[in-house]
């Protein structure tokens, strides 16, 4: 295999080198071009502002972006970072068929209104809320049921990104029928400091523990009258503002602006209202920090939830034109998606031009991460056309989860399940985007590659069995498929030779030696990566 | 991350609130953090063997009989039984167990006042109240000082759930996903054992090697890409992956080997057959092995249950104390019984309950064996009829404490976490609160 060449530039010779390698790579890439389906090749041309900004800060730093990602690999990433799920074969045979300039737009459009999409984004939410019936938020199936359906309706609806947060913030009432107070009832403890570490982590992306003590003790005031109280009906709880008589508290915001709360006004609405003014330093940031680095596996400043001066941003003139944008468009998280997905930096291809050891951490190619645990159990689902079963054992109501529902639909993170804790399910404790582990380890490997779950998945499949018995015994056609349904692409020449050799083993039939085919594909980096 | 943290007497605290730090608040903690100083106390125990009672069972029922008390209190089970240490009974469904007594120690006065699966679990797994940290249970801390990075050489991971993990909460707390247990599935008492990732069914040797032949040459993304980091972790966890399927680890899970005598005496049951795979990782030299043990919370029908349930976890437990006393391995094993509470002392005779018993944190009961705790003991006592400590109240965290000192993990010593907080290992509910009597 031709590896990309690794030349070491020395100052004086820099220029040349540089030339020299690109040189070098160009070649390479031509020779392979037959062999590598998974980028296209020439000069890059910026497709939006992002583009121009990112584009400029990497040429200042001599990183060569990285080339255009091909059709097949662009709808495969597309669909899992929009929706979660994969495209299907006729999908993919479409657009790859579609001779339309304008097709990757398109697709973006219409992923965006897709029902997977506000699935996929509300187990994000999820996670970050601390979505989850027992230990340690114990909000119960009744509110994870409410908070979850509210979250998804807030996602399906495009809901302004300042009316979510200041509804979260503001909302009173009994935690079962006012499903945003559960923004205060899924933080760990009811004291002040607590609650104000949960906004400041949530809402503004920044840790309070790193602040100055004052600092955090004046963002306390504002969650000082944080009253709850139970009712008649089991686990209900109410959150309501303190009617304990006060005097007119002097607060100060983070920024450092003084505020006089008189008595009869709720503290967390006067905080809510002064968050999410446009100017707020905070508010926006954060979430276009996040949203990018939802789609891109990692923020312009990382970690997104570690916001502070001295974590900068990788490109800051990005940030602060999404950051504009969003408040623009009178915060439609969507706009700001779209403007990423079409951009030219998100539609890098993820195998770099460079070997500048921080190409990822620049954009200057799309960071390779594993898929979520969740994603991949519903993509192994649909592949095999089988079915995950999932129950809870926690009272009361029972939860009833239909089974036709995919895993990224799970509103509640107690549901046990072996294989998305296997596989980096976060435990939803904390609400810190770290807690998603996407470290590969043996011990997932070994689940891939030998348990009696994906085996039986694949034996099983009548998805597979279909693939089969159309492909009528002509066996590159067989192949083909099973390329597209696997990996979404079809394979290549060196691919076709593999496989028909392999399928030449003695003693494994042809039943067999689809079955393994289909379980080497599975077991791919292409597969259980985003690429 | 790359960058190794030199601390020059400065806590990571500090460095962060220096704004030295930049790596703030990571949640995974990286491999170099969580090297813990070595180990300071002498170890009397290699190993631990939890037999985690799933439920909660009743103390009355099994190790603290109140025949006394009266029906209302004891049901039918009012005639306990002597054991082989003069002064203690047992509940008379464990007859195995009384010719064991001298083995292990009864803790009559576990309490912490919770009645909630989740919570009482977690406060009991870890010893810790519930707050803002989701601390590691005690398996997940024993992976860490004692695991790969300390001398455990064990071909399967140091800390084994048999067979599912019970959920509720994280074990691995705040240690993060590297120190969660590996959990087998499958069923001990099925021909084969099918562990997952490890034995599967129907798939040969020699098809096996085939596909890894064909999963390396259809691996073109990867070949594509040259050097990446995650790709370099995949491979290698990849190839630790295949050293366990194609070696030892699958004799280790074949209780074939056993003789048909020994799986007998265990009892042919999921408990029995896990007690005695639980023996084989002892001697394997795995740290921490949790026997998830289900199907305590008997709310109805709870003497049917026990009548049914009792006699096998009496023979799966008591063969285990003997086998490994027999080995020579108890000394330096620890077995540890109990669930998150005990069961309401009172019998729950109306409906819908119609002889239930309810979950009962204020006052239940525990049992420890082998590892240098001494048998043949009983430390503190129950009110008459079961519903309050009224001697020597033992927490949670005491039991732990006790069970780290026994593994030589400094209790007081410092536990690594991802915000630099000075937390210790298992701090004591308070001065001399810990299990002295019998260590």
């Amino acid at each position: 295999m031709v590896k990309i060449c690794r030349l070491n530039a020395h100052s004086g010779l820099r220029m040349l080198v540089i030339l020299l390698s690109f040189t070098v790579l160009a070649a390479g890439r031509l020779q392979a071009a037959t062999a590598y389906p998974f980028d296209i090749s020439g000069r890059p041309k910026p497709q939006n502002q992002i583009d121009n900004l990112v584009m400029a800060s990497l040429k200042q730093q001599n990183i060569a972006p990285a080339n255009l990602c091909a059709d097949a690999v662009f709808i495969r990433r597309v669909y899992l970072d929009v929706t979660g799920t994969l495209p299907a074969p006729e999908e993919v045979r479409k657009f790859l068929e579609n001779p339309r300039p304008e097709k990757r737009k398109m697709l973006i459009k219409s992923l965006l209104k897709k029902p997977e999409y506000a699935d996929y984004w509300t187990l994000k939410w999820c996670d970050l809320l601390r979505v989850k019936a027992e230990f340690p938020i114990n909000l119960w199936p009744n509110a994870v049921q409410a908070y979850h359906r509210w979250i998804h309706d807030a996602m399906s609806s495009n809901m302004p990104y300042d009316q979510f947060a200041r509804e979260l913030l503001t909302a009173s009432g009994s935690n079962f029928r006012v499903p945003q107070v559960n923004f205060y009832r899924a933080i760990q403890g009811k004291e002040p400091s607590t609650i104000a570490h949960a906004v400041g982590l949530t809402l503004m992306g920044t840790r309070l523990e790193n602040w100055p003590d004052d600092k955090q003790k004046q963002m306390e005031v504002f969650f000082s009258r944080v009253a709850y109280k139970g009712t008649a009906e089991w686990k209900e709880e109410i959150i309501y503002l303190d009617p304990t008589p006060t005097d007119t508290i002097k607060a100060t915001f983070p920024d450092g602006k003084t505020v006089r709360i008189s008595p009869d006004q709720d503290p967390r609405v006067v905080f809510a209202d002064w968050l999410i003014t446009a100017d707020n330093p905070y508010f926006a940031r954060n979430i276009v920090n996040r949203l990018w680095s939802w789609l891109l596996g990692r923020g312009l400043i990382h970690e997104p939830d570690d916001i502070r001066p001295d974590n900068k941003s990788v490109h800051p003139q990005v940030l602060a034109f999404l950051e504009k944008e969003l408040v623009k468009s009178n915060y439609d998280l969507q706009h700001v998606m779209t403007l990423i997905l079409n951009s030219r930096t998100y539609q890098q291809s993820s195998v770099p031009q460079t070997d500048n050891p921080k190409a990822e951490e620049l954009f200057a190619c799309y960071p390779v991460r594993q898929l979520d645990a969740e994603v991949l159990i519903d993509a192994l689902c649909w592949i095999s056309g089988t079915r995950e079963r999932y129950s809870s054992p926690i009272p009361e109501p029972f939860t009833f989860i239909p089974e036709e529902h995919r895993t990224i639909n799970l509103a509640d993170g107690s549901i046990t399940s072996q294989f998305l804790e296997m596989f980096g399910r976060p435990s939803r404790d904390t609400g810190l985007e770290s807690e998603r582990s996407q470290k590969p380890t043996d011990t997932q490997r070994r689940h891939m590659l030998n348990s009696t779950h994906i085996q039986t998945k694949i034996e099983r499949s009548w998805r597979l069995k279909q693939v089969m018995r159309s492909a009528r015994g002509n066996r590159e056609k067989l192949i083909k498929d099973l390329y597209l349904l696997v990996l979404s692409r079809y394979p290549t020449k060196e691919e076709l030779a593999a496989v028909e050799e392999y399928a030449k083993t003695p003693g494994i039939n042809s039943t067999q030696a689809a079955v393994d085919v289909t379980w080497a594909l599975m077991n791919s980096k292409e597969f259980l990566y985003r690429h | 991350m790359k960058q190794k943290h030199k601390t020059n007497g400065l806590s990571r605290r500090d460095l962060i609130k220096c704004g030295l730090l930049a790596a703030g608040g990571v949640s995974i903690i990286e491999p170099h953090q969580l090297l813990a100083k070595p180990i300071p106390l002498k170890a009397k125990a290699k190993s631990v063997i939890q037999i985690w009672m799933w439920g909660g069972p009743c103390h009355l029922d099994t190790f603290d009989p109140k025949p006394e008390a009266g029906e209302d209190y004891t049901g039918p089970l009012n005639k306990p039984i002597a054991t082989n240490v003069d002064g203690i009974r047992i509940g008379q469904l464990l007859p195995m167990l009384a010719k064991q007594a001298d083995k292990y120690s009864i803790i009559r006065s576990m309490t912490h006042g919770i009645n909630g699966h989740e919570t009482a679990s977690y406060r009991v797994q870890t010893g810790h109240e519930p707050g803002r940290l989701v601390y590691p249970c005690a398996g997940a801390v024993v992976s860490l000082f004692k695991g790969y990075k300390h001398g455990y050489k064990g071909v399967v991971p140091p800390y084994i759930v048999l067979t599912r993990p019970q959920g509720r909460f994280s074990e691995a707390g705040f240690l993060g996903p590297k120190h969660k247990p590996f959990s087998t599935g499958g069923d001990p008492n099925q021909n084969p054992f099918v562990v997952e990732g490890i034995i599967a069914r129907g798939v040969s040797d020699k098809r096996q090697q085939a596909r890894r032949e064909l999963l390396g040459k259809l691996d073109t993304l990867g070949q594509t890409m040259g050097d990446n980091e995650q790709f370099d972790q995949f491979d290698q966890a990849q190839d630790e992956a295949y050293k366990m399927m194609l070696g030892d680890a699958r004799k280790l899970f074949d209780l074939n080997t056993e003789k048909a005598d020994v799986r007998d005496r265990y009892g042919r049951n999921t408990f029995g057959q896990s007690c005695l795979m639980a023996r084989r990782l002892v001697e394997h030299g795995v740290p921490y092995i949790t026997i998830n043990y289900n199907g305590w919370d008997t709310h109805k029908q709870h003497f049917q249950i026990m009548d049914r349930k009792l006699p096998e976890m009496d023979r799966g437990f008591a063969t285990l104390l003997e086998d490994l006393s027999q080995r020579g391995l108890l000394d330096s094993t620890i077995v540890w019984w109990g669930g998150e509470f005990g069961r309401g002392p009172k019998v729950q005779w109306a409906p819908p309950w119609n002889g239930g018993r309810s979950h009962y944190g204020k006052c239940f009961c525990s049992v420890l064996a082998g590892g240098g705790f001494k048998g043949g003991n009983v430390v503190g006592k129950s009110s008459e009829n079961g519903t309050e400590v009224a001697e020597r109240p033992v927490y949670p965290e005491d039991l732990i404490g006790s069970l780290y000192t026994q593994l030589g993990i400094d209790p007081d010593g410092p536990l690594p976490n991802p915000r630099g907080l000075d937390l210790k290992v298992m701090a004591a509910k308070s001065a001399d609160s810990r299990l002295k009597e019998i260590m």
